[in-house]
């Protein structure tokens, strides 16, 4: 096959990229992170009995809790219809009857998507990161900033997901079906499982290999690298005594997740080469 | 070539050469294998048998990009981003094409179109999308072009216009290759066709070259002067003709290619007695279901 041209790629994700601030599906999803943001931020402590900024951890905490559902579940819809929606429209052959590869055709789908994503996701969290730089010592700003970029993985891990899933499907119906099955699966049913299989086995077995399993879900992975950054939350969440020390790395974190977002989309390419 | 799916043989066993410079014409019903037979030619379906070559060259690996900047497309329906305005979507095709963007408004104003060139295309008629099509496949001044129904949609004007503009671009040299099923429009128009059905060609040559080889009748209509009817019909009755009508002072016959002169000397005989004489050659509609039916 022939070598892999960046500028096609970028043709590709320019277009993916301009479509969705132009149909104001990026500052949608600004403004919905940012209300819940402000809200999460602000109220968060109110069980508590406070309201009004408290730590960046427990901030950071509580907006975790946030993007592990919201983020997967926005990549999916974003993603989903990326290469069945074409097909279905009609306009796949017009595309793929340019000097432009699949493979091609798939990654500028891809960052096209995760650059909408990320400023979506920038803008949505930024303002908070502005009113906490304001607040509070610079330190903080860093963790948040670690936070935000996780996010954007996050995202992006389940937009390679979502895009694989587009490729797999027949049409947009199965495809749309097949995103919420898998937000389903990694969001809600995943952790249960462990849980369930932890509590089965007698906690005997499974507690050496549980915290390794964790790596088997991107949103386990963006939970981990968030709340094993500080001890404050470490010791809030109580999980100092489960997780072993090799799991507290963030370069081995970083990596399952690149993995996360590496993985689907090589078999995304695999399955559309022909 | 020959492309299965599953089982079902779509293209079989097709062994065709276009040449350089060519309007070449494929008609065939939904379902002959035009349309496969047209992707595996533009490389958006593998083969399962065979090998497809453009310009000496198989599509792929060094040579793909190469082969592909020189093609232009035109899917039957074109669809387009209705978000884009024509303008953009030409860019948007151009960019992928590597060719220059002011060749956008040039195009633009050939296929007509520059006054909505700004609106977006979900306001667009179909005839309209059908010219922003064409004019997508012209972009990067392709050598080979591939037509697929290109004049659906298109009223009797546009219709007249398109084959203007692709009479144009068969001077300047580029291959243009289209398939339709309007067969009347195109056989005037192309150099030579291919008949095609259930995956096979039928039949390959000009029209005229078709006609010959299925060797159909012609049809002579003659108006005559008073009292002429009876005796050319019994004349008539001794030549290899058939199905001889009469309506009032006008006679039709078929006859065959090779009593042409015969019928034609009949007719002299009957001394300035005919008024008015049409000599019908088969239409392509009568070739195609000659060859497909």
């Amino acid at each position: 096959m022939p070598g892999i041209e960046p500028g096609q790629i970028g043709v590709i994700a320019a277009k993916e990229f301009r479509d969705r601030i132009r149909n104001r599906w990026v500052l949608a999803v600004a403004v919905v992170f940012t209300a819940f943001a402000l809200v999460i931020a602000y109220f968060g402590a109110a069980q508590q009995g406070a309201v009004g900024l408290r730590s960046i951890e427990v901030t950071i905490a509580s907006l975790v809790s946030l993007v592990i559902y919201l983020v997967p579940l926005i990549a999916l819809i974003l993603g989903f219809d990326a290469i069945v929606g074409e097909r279905e429209r009609g306009s796949l052959d017009l595309l793929l009857s340019m000097p432009l590869t699949r493979l091609e055709l798939l990654l500028g789908k891809f960052f096209g998507l995760s650059a909408a994503l990320a400023v979506s996701t920038v803008a949505g969290f930024g303002l908070v990161g502005a009113m906490l730089a304001v607040k509070l010592p610079a330190a903080a700003l860093y963790h948040y900033g670690g936070f935000m970029a996780s996010s954007i993985l996050l995202g992006m891990a389940f937009l390679s997901l979502a895009v694989t899933v587009s490729v797999f499907a027949g049409d947009r119906t199965r495809a749309s079906g097949g995103a919420i099955a898998l937000w389903f699966f990694f969001v809600l049913v995943f952790d249960l499982l462990l849980l369930g299989g932890l509590v089965a086995s007698g906690g005997e077995t499974g507690a050496q290999v549980f915290p390794y399993l964790l790596l088997l879900n991107p949103a386990d992975v963006f939970r981990i690298l968030n709340i094993f950054g500080t001890e404050e939350v470490r010791a809030l969440y109580g999980l100092t005594t489960v997780f072993p020390e090799a799991l507290a790395s963030r370069g081995l974190l970083g990596a399952v997740m690149a993995a996360w977002i590496a993985a689907p989309l090589a078999l995304a390419a695999w399955r559309f080469r022909k | 070539m020959t492309k299965y799916f599953g089982d079902v043989r779509a293209v079989d066993g097709v062994d065709l050469a276009v040449r350089a410079g060519e309007l070449f014409g494929l008609i065939g019903h939904n379902g002959a294998g035009k349309s496969t037979l047209f992707k595996m030619m533009l490389g958006l379906l593998p083969v399962t048998s065979g090998e497809i070559r453009i310009e000496g060259q198989l599509l792929r690996g060094e040579a793909f990009r190469r082969v592909r900047r020189r093609l232009g497309y035109l899917p039957e329906n074109v669809v387009f981003y209705d978000n884009l305005t024509g303008l953009e979507t030409l860019r948007f095709f151009a960019a992928l094409k590597g060719a220059a963007k002011d060749e956008c408004g040039l195009l633009l104003e050939r296929v007509d179109l520059s006054h909505a060139a700004d609106r977006r295309v979900k306001g667009y008629s179909k005839g309209m999308r059908q010219r922003l099509g064409l004019a997508q496949a012209l972009l990067g001044r392709p050598s080979l072009l591939f037509l697929d129904e290109p004049t659906t949609g298109l009223d009797p004007e546009g219709i007249r216009e398109f084959y203007r503009i692709l009479k144009e671009l068969k001077s300047d040299g580029v291959t243009i290759i289209l398939t339709s099923h309007i067969l009347s429009e195109i056989q005037e128009r192309v150099d030579r066709l291919a008949i095609m059905k259930t995956g096979r060609i039928q039949a390959l040559g000009t029209v005229q070259s078709l006609r010959e080889a299925m060797d159909l009748p012609l049809r002579f209509e003659v108006r005559l002067a008073n009292g002429a009817v009876e005796p050319l019909c019994r004349a008539l009755a001794h030549l290899p003709v058939q199905d001889i009508r009469v309506d009032g002072d006008r006679v039709s016959v078929h006859c065959r290619r090779d009593a042409k002169m015969a019928v034609l000397e009949t007719l002299a005989s009957l001394d300035g007695n005919v008024v008015d004489l049409h000599v019908r050659e088969p239409s392509l509609e009568d070739v195609f279901l000659g060859y497909s039916g």
